[in-house]
């Protein structure tokens, strides 16, 4: 197989509140031989919030962060699920709409870009499941996490809207039963864990302004995979990981009762699996402690 | 003419039962059942109550996804049960299906829920044209097709409540209004003979209102019309600014605190958008901000990483804002 190589759109909580994931997306990329070419010139997203107050700004800047991976004529790797959803819906609203293309295409003249539509945008979780394999993965594994439940959490901006997503990745997920994630738990040896929340909304975007709604969505979920069994969760997304790992106070007061699972990066699983350490991993960057390694 | 074959297949029916009048808990009955290609789910229901059990429950009229009657769920997820193919279900879910109300605890029989809190957030938004509109006209008042986009398709709501009983924050904070009342508001809003003036503010509210909106895609996911009523509260979010009446709270501050944000770093800067959005506010965060900035998940104001080219993002912002706050 042709080395693979990515544009890597790291986000923002990659570089700041969430630096293992940062650490562990390198360190599965090493193992894996994936080329990253990281996308420094990047903006944020606007993380589905930027939209609300100025549409076309939130176009212009994500068509930007697009056409730097285009310049470098390579697909663009998000590791967070409300960067990938931002950035395909900017793509997807791009592509099929000529008069909003050429309207953007005006301004990133201005900094002598163009916008073309010519790379895809792929969550790094599709990426590896698409690009180079589970059954690949599944061979290379060393360190079965043969002992663990895991329960996998989705998070909302990887499977909905499905229609959306189904352009970007091959593996066609059903928003109603994903199995990607379990897949991969399963891959890497341990054993997944189906319950009710599993693609249900962590509460991530309303924490300032709804802490209360948000804190029940976040205890739901930890609740679910605690009565199902798991050991941990899992997730692909950085937004939900924080609201999972350091939010469980408030969870805990939220739904009336005491709840708290270590949870961790998709990427931190697979690097445990194929025999990252727990400090190439950043295992020691999470509030609610993984202790069982 | 090309000859589709119709297939059949067993399928496990668990179909949730409850009768409010008798019944102390609902229970599951369970039907197994030969299932054509061609049946949609209300066949099913028809079968049910035809060939199994007379006092079988449901709403349904038309048949031809117009009413909006019989929206029910279908293992978990909100659907059309006239619209709805029994193949597409299999496929979904396998051969184990389960029928369900809306919404259990709303449920009257069977499949019959209440509807009431759908209907009261529904009417609460003025879903109609307010207008001083000349009730003997010379002429017709016409809407040309460029405004009438301006709807993006909001008219076509149904009333099913898909949408609504989805919803996980409808679930857990009663006074919000919900995905189908701010396509209602938004379908009036967008609409220029409408010249309402509190519609708009109504559903900015605090705790009622779109602020409240966790943007889970829920909505878009099972909307039978393809209303996708996210983007409709996306464009209410959006109105509120482009009219003035977004209110100075946490909610539009942490909108507008991206674009500071992106201005100045051109990446976020996760602190200082808590810090704008929250005001004083933020003490209560900072049990939890103590506990990441011993994992080392917080950086210190001088290490803000800044994105490469931060003066192509500035010009962007210059030159490509539509919006003042
Ligand atoms: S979603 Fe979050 S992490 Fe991703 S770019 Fe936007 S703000 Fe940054
Ligand atoms: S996106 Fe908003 S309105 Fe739609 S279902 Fe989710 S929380 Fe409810
Ligand atoms: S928006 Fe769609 S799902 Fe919601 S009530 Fe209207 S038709 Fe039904
Ligand atoms: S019976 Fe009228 S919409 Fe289904």
């Amino acid at each position: 197989m042709k080395k693979l190589k990515y544009a890597l759109f790291t986000g923002c909580t990659a570089k700041q509140s969430t630096p293992e994931q940062m650490m562990s997306t390198m360190a599965v990329a090493r193992k894996l031989d994936i080329e990253m070419i990281e996308l420094t010139e990047a903006s944020c997203c606007g993380a589905s919030h930027l939209q609300d107050y100025d549409d076309f700004l939130s176009l212009v800047l994500n068509a930007r962060n697009i056409a730097y991976a285009e310049k470098h004529g390579l697909t663009m790797v998000t590791i967070c699920n409300t960067c990938q959803l931002n950035t395909a819906m900017t793509k997807h609203r791009l592509d099929n709409n000529a008069e909003l293309k050429a309207k953007v295409n005006e301004k990133l003249a201005e900094i002598g870009l163009e916008y073309k539509g010519t790379s895809n945008v792929i969550h790094f979780l599709y990426a590896i499941i698409d690009d180079f394999g589970l059954d690949k993965i599944k061979k290379m594994v060393v360190k079965p996490l043969s002992q663990f439940n895991i329960a996998p959490f989705y998070g909302c901006h990887n499977i909905r809207p499905s229609e959306l997503h189904d352009e970007s990745h091959k593996t066609k997920e059903n928003p109603y039963n994903p199995t990607s994630l379990d897949d991969l738990i399963i891959a890497c040896g341990a054993k997944n864990v189906d319950y009710e929340e599993k693609n249900k909304c962590c509460g991530f975007h309303i924490e300032l302004q709804a802490p209360h709604t948000a804190a029940v969505l976040t205890g739901n979920a930890i609740a679910g995979a605690t009565d199902q069994n798991a050991d941990m969760m899992v997730t692909p997304c950085p937004l939900c990981h924080l609201k999972l790992d350091t939010q469980t106070k408030h969870a805990s007061e939220a739904i009336g009762r005491e709840v708290s699972l270590p949870v961790l990066h998709m990427q931190q699983m697979v690097g445990l699996a194929l025999g990252c350490t727990p400090a190439e991993l950043g295992l020691k960057h999470h509030v609610t402690e993984v202790n069982f390694i | 003419m090309s000859t589709n074959t119709i297939t059949t297949q067993k399928v496990n029916f668990k179909v949730f039962r409850f009768n409010a009048d008798n019944d102390y808990l609902p229970y599951y009955e369970n039907y197994a059942m030969d299932v054509t290609s061609e049946e949609v789910v209300l066949d099913i229901l028809n079968r049910i109550k035809w060939d199994h059990d007379g006092s079988f429950s449901y709403r349904r009229s038309c048949r031809h996804g117009i009413c909006g009657a019989c929206a029910i769920k279908v293992n978990g997820r909100s659907t059309l049960a006239c619209k709805e193919s029994m193949t597409t279900m299999i496929e979904y879910f396998g051969n184990e299906i389960t029928l369900e109300p809306l919404s259990t605890k709303r449920a009257i029989k069977d499949m019959i829920i209440d509807k009431a809190d759908f209907w009261d957030k529904h009417a609460s938004v003025t879903p109609y044209l307010v207008a001083d509109i000349d009730e003997c006209p010379s002429c017709e008042n016409l809407v040309s097709p460029h405004d009438a986009e301006e709807l993006n398709e909001a008219d076509l709501c149904i009333q099913c409540g898909a949408c609504h009983y989805a919803c996980p924050v409808v679930e857990i904070n009663s006074d919000f209004f919900g995905p189908a009342a701010f396509v209602a508001a938004y379908r009036f809003e967008s609409d220029i003979r409408d010249g309402d003036n509190q519609r708009l503010i109504h559903v900015n509210e605090e705790k009622q209102g779109v602020w409240d909106c966790a943007k889970c895609f829920e909505c878009a996911e099972v909307c039978p019309k393809d209303i996708n009523p996210i983007d409709k509260i996306t464009k209410l979010h959006q109105m509120a600014f482009k009219k003035g009446v977004a209110k100075n709270n946490v909610a539009t501050r942490h909108a507008v605190g991206f674009l500071h944000s992106i201005k100045k770093h051109g990446m976020l800067d996760e602190g200082g958008l808590v810090l704008y959005s929250e005001g004083v506010s933020i003490v209560k965060h900072i049990p939890v901000a103590l506990q990441m900035f011993k994992k080392g998940k917080i950086i210190m104001p001088w290490n803000m990483p800044k994105s490469d080219k931060l003066d192509e993002i500035q010009k962007l912002i210059k030159s490509s804002s539509t919006v003042k706050f």
